[in-house]
């Protein structure tokens, strides 16, 4: 007998580790995502149940996945058509049945069913939207409501998208594997990008409560964690896990108590925490010693000279502009040239910075993006051409959609007009 | 000579399933004339728009697209039927097609069997 409290904590502690195990392996053995995820849910309850008769079992992922696979069996012997009949077959085969087995994608020499589930979540074939609610579903747990409110949309689209989303899975036939090695490399590329799209949505203070977001941001760190450790030698999983743990590090201190945006320079350095960045610092130089660098691992470098910089004055500026150069050949964007562009005008002088984005206003492909005549204000402003400055602002101001960043540009255009 | 006809429905209109189209009088008047007549010489019903995936090459990059290519400029210039294991085989095979190398694009979309 365990005491009700004791056996919830427990129940509640293997949803967050072995969901994302027990549904993956469910459709592997059965092919079907929705009586996975509901065979999944039932194991869990009957867990609630049992556990509180019988005890904790010794190894509750285990316990769980029997459990799931059984109501599968269950479920499909009542159906017991003939297509039915052929997966009942395959869910009793004892050791893990032969549900695909010329597809059963060792090609690359990994076979963990949560990364099959992540790189099929993650597929290219699926609307980018699709990818990331299809993740924080059948790998994070997240019921529709819950992924419906992160993302600010009705339940009913929540729940379409996801319908949509297995039903392509399963019509145009998606894979259920990991990719082989030759694809191997792009296709990682896009799983970081759904999770780091994951934590931006969390990250940026556009919409949502704070809580909300705040679980979205835990969650990329969750998931991250867990590639990081099924692909341990993969130097820009750890980067993008890195650049997490720098950025989320700071998340607390990026808006103060009224909503408002606080500026890198402003935030509060000893409300930043210390654990995450000691962690995300270590696994950064963990993978740049494999040398294969990549875009994560520059941004995460990045991160971290902000991170452990201690006070703002103290910021490596010019080793920030080389790692954004670095990044150009990655990357070669207007926008990192523009963060390029800060940091030169930080590391030698404001002018340097100008010239720079004047640049990139005459080649006009960020046009209409705030942050361009943001960026030339901030400089400005630093050097005390505030008459300049308020106008960059007044024009940053008629682009901007953000409302929190709306008030901080309008009040440093105040400051400047008041000067 | 030899024709492909493109079958066209519009967007949002009913989707209907191989078996449906099988029980439909509409349907089974128009194939009982056509198979008389020995003109049709191979189809398939296809999934719906939402199931396609429109593949480009651009350099030596890939780009998947989902949903069926919207660029109305373009037009259709012939299909293959092909039978592969899954999607990522149809992609990659796709991906080498001369109308995918040269600019255009290639709409991969399961026939509903």
């Amino acid at each position: 007998m365990s005491t009700t409290n004791e056996v919830e904590e427990a129940v509640a502690a293997a949803f967050r580790e072995e969901w994302a195990q027990v549904v993956a392996t469910l459709i592997r053995v059965t092919g079907d995502w929705d009586l996975a995820e509901e065979c999944a849910q039932d194991a869990f309850a009957q867990a609630l149940e049992r556990w509180r008769r019988d005890g904790v079992p010794r190894r509750p992922g285990a316990w769980l996945t029997t459990t799931a696979r059984n109501r599968a069996l269950d479920v499909l012997r009542r159906e017991a058509v003939g297509a039915a009949k052929q997966r009942e077959a395959a869910v009793s085969a004892r050791d893990e049945g032969p549900y695909d087995p010329d597809h059963d994608g060792d090609d690359s020499g990994v076979a963990d069913d949560r990364l099959r589930l992540i790189f099929t979540c993650c597929h290219p074939a699926l609307p980018v939207e699709a990818r990331v609610a299809l993740t924080l579903r059948t790998l994070a747990g997240l019921t529709t409501p819950e992924i419906a409110h992160a993302f600010l949309v009705p339940e009913a689209t929540m729940a379409q998208r996801l319908v949509r989303a297995k039903r392509k899975i399963r019509n145009a036939g998606i894979p259920y594997r990991v990719p082989p090695a030759h694809l191997l490399p792009e296709r990682t590329t896009g799983v970081l990008g759904v999770l780091y799209l994951l934590f931006n949505e969390g990250y940026t203070a556009s919409g949502g409560t704070d809580l909300v977001r705040a679980g979205l941001c835990a969650e990329a760190v969750r998931l991250a964690r867990l590639l990081a450790r099924l692909m341990p030698d993969e130097p820009e999983v750890a980067g993008l896990l890195a650049l997490l743990l720098l950025h989320d590090a700071r998340r607390g201190t990026r808006v103060d108590a009224a909503g408002d945006l606080v500026t890198l320079e402003d935030q509060d350095r000893t409300a930043w925490d210390r654990a995450e960045i000691d962690e995300g610092a270590a696994l950064l130089e963990g993978a740049l010693r494999r040398g294969r660098p990549g875009p994560y691992q520059i941004q995460a470098a990045v991160a971290a000279c902000h991170a452990t910089a201690a006070t703002a004055a103290d910021t490596d500026w010019a080793d920030i502009a080389g790692l954004y150069g670095e990044l150009q050949r990655f990357v070669p964007s207007a926008v990192v040239r523009l963060n390029r562009a800060v940091a030169v005008g930080m590391a030698e002088g404001m002018e340097a910075g100008l010239a720079l984005v004047a640049e990139l206003e005459a080649e006009g492909e960020l046009a209409g993006y705030h942050l361009l005549p943001a960026t030339r204000a901030d400089l400005l402003r630093r050097l005390g051409r505030t008459r300049e400055a308020a106008e960059a602002y007044e024009r940053a101001l008629e682009s901007v959609a953000n409302a929190a960043e709306r008030r901080f540009l309008e009040k440093r255009l105040a400051q400047c007009r008041a000067t | 000579m030899k024709y492909v006809l493109f079958i066209c429905t519009p967007v949002g209109g009913q989707e209907l399933s191989p078996a449906e189209i099988a029980a439909d009088p509409r349907f089974t008047s128009y194939l009982h004339e056509v198979r008389g007549r020995d003109v049709v010489k191979g189809g398939a019903r296809l999934r719906p728009a939402a199931d396609a995936t429109t593949v480009r090459v651009q350099g030596d990059e890939v780009l998947l697209s989902d949903g069926p290519f919207a660029e109305t400029k373009e037009y259709i210039a012939g299909i293959d039927i092909i039978e592969v294991a899954d999607l990522d085989e149809a992609v990659a095979l796709a991906s080498r097609h001369p109308a995918a190398l040269a600019g255009g694009s290639v709409e991969v979309r399961p026939v509903w069997e």
